[in-house]
């Protein structure tokens, strides 16, 4: 769907983007991640089209990028949202899309689409300054898909939402991701990524850190640690392999001769009343944390 | 081409659907016309005369002064009538008390004016003239000069006109100056008032952010063309409803008003008949020699030059105005003072504009009406005096050259600058993105 082949970005002396490449397939959700600064932006703006990159190249669907071709394919939500605070919101729909070059038909079937979707019906004659924040993110969503792009960029797409609008919009990105668009996802907030991406990059000063299947990195980051409770407490051989407990859960570290599926044997054969028991992966947030503190990069 | 069609519709409607938009364009010819009106009745109208007490001790004015007079009435007083000059100011309800001190080895020694207040400079001057001109002539008595001989001296006239051997007319340097001034001033405001209208909008798109979705759709270019003309369609749009408003005012005014000034004028002259001074009938009369010298000019040259010097001065300014408004990060008082560079040649232009007016033929005017940067300004203000043919081919083809150059530069800065936040962008650094192919 797009690819992007060792793209560099210069802005004067700094490099921006140094070297990235990427593979978005068709209808999955991508994560782009990185902290701030790391050239997530410049990365989507050469993928709008908004800047050229100074090297490397962009294929859309297999074929050269050009602009002309794709502008109405794309759909682009940079992080700092902004409307025509003056417009009023049915208005501002249809001049967005219509820069799109959608039918000034198609547009009013699209709106009358998702208004009635994220229940947006009341406010259709209102001005965009009447908005709450919420509401104009919401508005700000509509007019990044109302042209039905393959491909969808979100910049930060939840900050600034409540826990509600945001649940709306999270299950709106599947729906879109399930019908076939391939999603872009740019943030530096962890937690969301784990919830929604199939695929990640993980970027830091203009290059790449991490790349990969989300689950492939998880399981190639786990340090071989379990969680164990149980309803009483624990005795005997098995505390030897305990990390750390608090009350009756405790951390365990299986050795190579003594496998986890020893430990729990060991623990059954006791008679130990066993609660809850789990695999313990790193977070996002950990892998993260520990890549961007300084490690080479690594490709999955 | 469709996509900065859709962009200069949506800044056009936006801007023409305001009340602003409406209150100015409905506010601005009636100011304009009542301000006309006004003057003009004010003109018509005889002005309630101003009492003037005259304490006169040398004999000379005495009977001089109480000839009848347009503007003051004088009311001639003895010095054993007078208590004090402020209960006579009183008594009389006049406006100022003129002492002449008698005669000293027969010329006059002092004049002193007394007013409770201060006096204004325009009276005094007027009441100076006065007094100076009827001891001029009570000079030229004393030297012999007869009385007949005197008043023939005080009745010099002289018709002077001027005319144009190019297009054998009488030519009018008042009416073409304040013609001239009209059109360059009104051309100063409009690039003015248009061109911070799109460094503004190109301010808002900006740090309202939108200009990032917007360019993800269309190039910057569009986008910034877009802005400029569909704000010169509104500049149109206003003209043209100016243009209408002042020809429906003119018709209902001289339906509400003719008869009354057709009154005015029969009275004037039987007034006229009684005064042989310049009354009101040679006013009238001069009044109806302008309109009639209005009439006789050349609007459609006019109109068309205003047109075409609007357009593109405006057109020249406006991307400069958007290239500023580019690098301005939300700071109304940066904004001031980066756009002071362009700000400056308009005001320039204005001040070449005066000079040209007093000299319409020389250098300064001819190099002004032919710089891009201050010709739509200084040309416009010519072409009532009627300007060479070479020198306006000269002028269009230099403005639409700066047009097309300022335009491409400030679509460099432009390009950059609406993507840039935060830090403010140096010289050094505008000069490289103009470069920047």
């Amino acid at each position: 769907m797009l690819e992007l082949k060792h793209l560099k970005k210069k802005y004067g002396q700094h490099i921006a983007v140094n070297n990235v490449s990427m593979r978005v397939e068709k209808g999955s959700i991508h994560g782009l991640l990185g902290p701030n600064g790391a050239g997530k932006s410049s990365i989507l703006r050469m993928v709008t089209g908004i800047t050229l990159p100074d090297e490397g190249e962009i294929l859309f669907e297999e074929k050269p990028y050009r602009l002309q071709d794709i502008i109405s394919h794309i759909g682009y939500m940079p992080e700092e949202r902004g409307l025509y605070k003056k417009m009023k919101i049915e208005e501002h729909l249809i001049y967005l899309a219509q820069l799109k070059g959608l039918s000034l038909d198609a547009t009013k079937k699209q709106i009358d689409f998702w208004f009635a979707k994220l229940d947006m019906n009341t406010w259709r004659k209102k001005k965009v300054e009447d908005l709450s924040k919420g509401m104009s993110q919401k508005l700000q969503f509509v007019a990044t898909v109302i042209h039905e792009p393959k491909l969808v960029i979100l910049d930060e797409p939840f900050s600034g939402l409540d826990p509600v609008n945001s649940e709306i919009i999270k299950n709106e990105i599947f729906e879109l991701a399930k019908k076939g668009t391939s999603i872009i996802f740019s943030t530096h907030r962890m937690e969301q990524v784990e919830e929604i991406c199939d695929k990640i990059t993980l970027i830091n000063k203009g290059e790449i850190l991490l790349q990969g299947q989300l689950s492939n990195i998880k399981d190639s980051f786990k340090n071989n640690t379990y969680l164990l409770e149980t309803k009483e407490k624990l005795e005997g051989e098995v505390l030897s392999y305990v990390v750390s407990q608090v009350q009756n859960s405790y951390i365990i570290k299986p050795t190579q001769e003594n496998s986890i599926q020893n430990i729990l044997q060991n623990c059954i054969n006791n008679h130990t009343e066993i609660i809850h028991f789990k695999e313990l992966l790193p977070t996002l947030q950990e892998i993260f944390i520990q890549q961007v503190e300084g490690k080479s990069s690594t490709t999955f | 081409m469709k996509k900065t069609w859709i962009i200069i519709k949506r800044e056009y409607l936006s801007r023409v659907r305001k009340k602003s938009f409406l209150i100015t364009t409905l506010l601005v010819p009636l100011l304009m016309f009542s301000l006309f009106s006004l003057m003009i009745y004010l003109t018509i109208k005889s002005e309630k005369k101003k009492s003037i007490l005259l304490l006169d001790e040398s004999g000379i004015f005495e009977n001089k002064l109480q000839t009848s007079d347009k503007k003051y009435q004088f009311i001639s007083l003895h010095s054993n009538e007078i208590q004090s000059k402020a209960k006579a100011l009183e008594k009389y309800k006049a406006e100022i008390l003129i002492h002449v001190f008698p005669l000293k080895n027969n010329a006059i020694d002092s004049i002193q004016f007394f007013k409770e207040g201060s006096i204004s400079i325009v009276l005094k001057e007027q009441l100076s003239e006065k007094l100076s001109s009827i001891y001029h002539s009570h000079q030229l008595k004393q030297f012999g000069i007869e009385e007949h001989m005197v008043d023939s001296l005080n009745r010099v006239n002289l018709n002077i006109k001027s005319y144009d051997l190019e297009n054998n007319k009488e030519t009018h340097s008042e009416l073409m100056s304040g013609l001239g001034y009209a059109m360059g001033f009104l051309i100063y405001i409009v690039i003015l008032i248009y061109g911070t209208g799109v460094m503004r909008g190109v301010m808002e798109e900006k740090t309202n952010r939108i200009a990032e979705i917007i360019i993800s759709s269309v190039k910057p270019f569009q986008l910034m063309m877009g802005k400029i003309v569909g704000i010169a369609f509104v500049g149109l749009t206003q003209f043209l409803l100016w243009f209408i408003l002042m020809f429906a005012l003119q018709i209902v005014a001289s339906i509400f008003l003719l008869p009354d000034t057709s009154e005015i004028l029969n009275q004037a002259n039987e007034l006229g008949k009684s005064a042989p001074q310049l009354t009101a009938p040679d006013k009238i009369q001069k009044m109806t020699e302008i309109f009639k010298m209005l009439s006789e000019q050349n609007w459609v040259l006019y109109i068309f030059s205003f047109l075409f010097y609007f357009l593109f001065g405006y057109l020249l300014y406006a991307s400069m105005f958007a290239a500023v408004g580019s690098l301005v990060n939300d700071d109304a008082q940066e904004a001031q003072q980066m756009s002071l560079p362009i700000t400056m040649p308009i005001i320039f232009a204005f001040f070449i504009m005066i000079s040209a007016l007093k000299d319409p033929h020389g250098n300064l005017a001819i190099f002004g009406s032919l710089f891009p940067l201050t010709s739509p300004i200084v040309m416009l203000a010519r072409i009532p005096y009627g300007v060479p043919i070479w020198q306006i081919v000269l002028s269009t083809i230099f403005l639409i050259g700066g047009f097309l150059i300022m335009t491409w530069v400030s679509s460099k800065i432009y390009r950059t600058g609406i993507l840039m936040y935060g830090k403010k962008a140096s010289w050094k650094e505008i000069i490289k993105w103009i470069r920047m192919s």
